[in-house]
């Protein structure tokens, strides 16, 4: 195979993985608080993209065009609007859960994520339709051979990159991260010692789900479309990547964010099949990936006491 | 004699509980045959306002009669069964309704095998549909070689169970969320599968003929002293069958030495490996049998619809199964067959709020795991002699 197409699939893969990575990091994390999966995530991810969307008509409606501006605000916009939204997800649904079976979270985070597509699909103008995301990042580029270099593309990988680092500064670095890994590894403790529990539940449900607004608004970026129902195949993706990777890791949610990226670009291309099997292969890898690791690629540190 | 006296009124007492029971089952036979049987928009939401006042104030009292039921649990499945057949009676000659009977019940069969998995030996299934669908296929390809029917729906069953034999070791090796993740991928993978595949038709799936079980040809109207019934009863004779089996099957299971090794199984691993248990051979059992209904509830499925898509199959079809287990209460059988009626028919049946049907229906979902979370008929402690502990 030639040296540029083979970069081409590389670079492809590496945007897949960053954005896998991002929805990722906030299943872990949540995981790693609470011990439970918010199966909405990838549900949010798809609200945040709407969100943007949204924001950069009404943006275009008032007749901001400096693109700079227009990216920053539709960014944040989604990014705060998806920290609220995860705040309330965990306020109003998660923690009234706490005592029932963890069966009934994943269930009830299964509906919510069918709630919220259903809602976009419904109230959002036209939502049953896929809908044009607008280009906002210049479109220059390098042909190198076979392979193209988009600035877009780059700017949107580093961006990805920047955010999910900037995430772990703050768990591994700051005062309330010590509260996140306190709360992961003890709440009880955690709670003697003074952590106000249900506020870094909450702050920790509102940095994910950010996390995961950028991931949609990224999304939009990337693919110039978004549907209402992206997110149940982002959602399982992102789930896979942090469990293939280890649940409570937040590298293990990179590294299984990258790894299943780079499954679907091998199965596509690399197979002697139709490349529609992609995910077929790459689901079947995981499974023989979670047959060999049984916790994940990097394991929780804990054993079972009896 | 005293003694005698006072265990007379305590038999009495029980025997009218018992007839309150039973007059409570056959109401809400006859509400659903209400249910079913209309499509007026202003009836449908009475009956629905009716149901959801009956349900609020029957809490209270509820836990005495549905004791009185399970305390008897073979009068309980021949009352359900009755309620169930006259529902069916009534509406013999309307093929809708006794479709979604049909598909109730073959769900319930399914439901079952999902539920021993679950709610006894505690493994997370998340690929039900996978199983179903595999059943559904396996009767596809076979019906059309000209095997005959009663073996294409035994293969069904046999066949989901070797498919689910290659997730054995990954379940097995696997727990909690992780053996989530390996049912979730496995379901994804097998509806993709089947949408990219062009031997099994791909996206546009495959056509089946009726069942024929030796000259049983169960697509013809029933003719019956003169007034001819929809062919789907002879589908609704043949999934009560079923349904009656496998809850019979289930429960006998469960009273078994193989149902005390699966809640030991499932309440801690450790724990029933010190006592002696085999806990991988508790797991491949289990898993095992529940593929196996699965399966078979798919082929019958199949055959009954005539045609099958992958999108029978997806990952969505397994969270409502999955749903029907959680709502009808883990691990307890009984309450499968109310849970399914609600999640299978009340979405089909609010068609006259056409789009906003699934976001009212996930709403209903989600208030009653908030606010019944041990959903609607909660298993109880294990009894080993039926009554004692009432």
């Amino acid at each position: 195979m030639d040296a540029g197409v083979l970069a081409q699939y590389v670079f492809n893969g590496v945007m897949l993985g960053v954005i896998y990575a991002m929805v990722a990091v906030g299943f872990t994390l949540f995981f790693g608080v609470l011990d439970v999966i918010q199966f909405a995530h990838g549900d949010v991810v798809m609200a945040g993209a709407f969100v943007g969307l949204a924001t950069y008509l009404a943006l275009h409606a008032l007749g901001i065009a400096a693109p700079a501006v227009v990216v920053l605000v539709v960014a944040c916009a989604a990014g705060l609007g998806m920290a609220l939204l995860g705040a309330v997800i965990a306020r109003w649904l998660i923690l009234p859960l706490r005592a029932a079976p963890a069966f009934n979270t994943l269930l009830v985070t299964l509906m919510l994520g069918s709630i919220l597509r259903e809602l976009v699909r419904l109230f959002y103008p036209n939502g049953s339709n896929p809908q044009p995301f607008p280009r906002l990042l210049p479109a220059a580029s390098a042909n190198l051979g076979h392979f193209t270099l988009r600035l877009d593309t780059t700017l949107l990988i580093v961006t990805g990159l920047v955010t999910i680092v900037i995430v772990n500064l703050v768990v591994r670095r700051t005062r309330l991260g010590l509260a996140i890994r306190a709360v992961a590894q003890d709440s009880e403790t955690a709670r003697v010692m003074g952590i106000d529990f249900e506020r870094v539940v909450l702050v920790t449900f509102a940095i994910g789900s950010a996390l995961a607004g950028f991931a949609g608004v990224v999304y939009g970026l990337y693919y110039n479309e978004v549907n209402f129902d992206i997110g149940l195949l982002l959602g399982v993706i992102g789930f896979s990547a942090a469990v293939v990777g280890g649940l409570g890791s937040i590298y293990g949610a990179i590294l299984g964010g990258f790894l299943f990226a780079a499954l679907q670009t091998i199965g596509s291309v690399a197979l002697p099949v139709s490349s529609a099997y992609n995910n077929v292969f790459a689901f079947a890898v995981v499974i023989v990936l979670m047959t060999w690791k049984p916790t994940g690629l990097i394991a929780e540190p804990a054993s079972e006491r009896v | 004699m005293t003694g005698t006296a006072a265990s007379r009124v305590a038999v009495d007492s029980q025997r009218t509980d018992l007839v309150v029971a039973a007059a409570a089952v056959a109401a809400i036979g006859a509400w659903l045959w209400a249910f079913l049987a209309t499509d007026r928009v202003g009836v449908l939401a009475t009956l629905l306002a009716v149901a959801a006042v009956a349900f609020v104030l029957a809490q209270r009292a509820a836990p005495r009669y549905r004791r009185a039921l399970t305390a008897r649990p073979r009068v309980a499945t021949s009352l359900v069964v009755l309620v169930v057949c006259a529902v069916a009676a009534a509406l013999r000659d309307q093929s809708y309704p006794l479709l979604m009977l049909c598909t109730v019940l073959l769900f319930v069969v399914a439901c079952v095998g999902l539920d021993i998995q679950i709610g006894h030996c505690g493994i997370v299934n998340f690929a039900g549909a996978a199983f179903f669908g595999t059943g559904a296929y396996t009767a596809a390809v076979l019906a059309a070689r000209g095997v005959p029917h009663l073996a294409v729906i035994a293969a069904g069953g046999v066949v989901a169970a070797l498919v689910g034999s290659l997730l054995i070791l990954p379940v097995l090796r696997t727990r909690g969320y992780y053996a989530a993740l390996v049912t979730i991928a496995f379901g994804i993978l097998f509806s993709t599968f089947l949408e990219v595949n062009d031997a099994l038709g791909g996206p546009q799936g495959l056509k089946l003929h009726g069942i024929d079980l030796f000259g049983w040809k169960l697509n013809r109207d029933v003719t019956l002293g003169g007034s001819t019934a929809s062919f789907y009863v002879n589908y609704f004779v043949l999934s009560l069958a079923l349904a009656v089996a496998a809850f019979v099957f289930a429960r006998r299971v469960e009273r078994s030495w193989l149902g005390l090794a699966f809640d030991a199984v499932r309440l801690d691993e450790i724990a029933a490996a010190t006592f002696g248990i085999g806990v991988a051979r508790a797991k491949i059992v289990a898993f095992t049998l529940g593929n196996l209904l699965c399966g078979i509830a798919g082929a019958v499925y199949a055959m009954m619809q005539g045609f099958i898509a992958p999108n029978n199959f997806t990952f969505g079809e397994s969270l409502i199964l999955v749903s029907i287990v959680i709502l009808g209460g883990i691990g307890n059988p009984l309450g499968i067959l109310p849970a399914a009626l609600i999640i299978v028919v009340v979405p089909q049946k609010l068609q006259f709020i056409q789009e906003y049907r699934f976001l009212l229906y996930g709403v209903l979902v989600v208030l009653i795991l908030l606010f019944r979370p041990e959903g609607l008929l909660p298993r109880r402690i294990r009894e080993y002699f039926p009554g004692s502990a009432a």
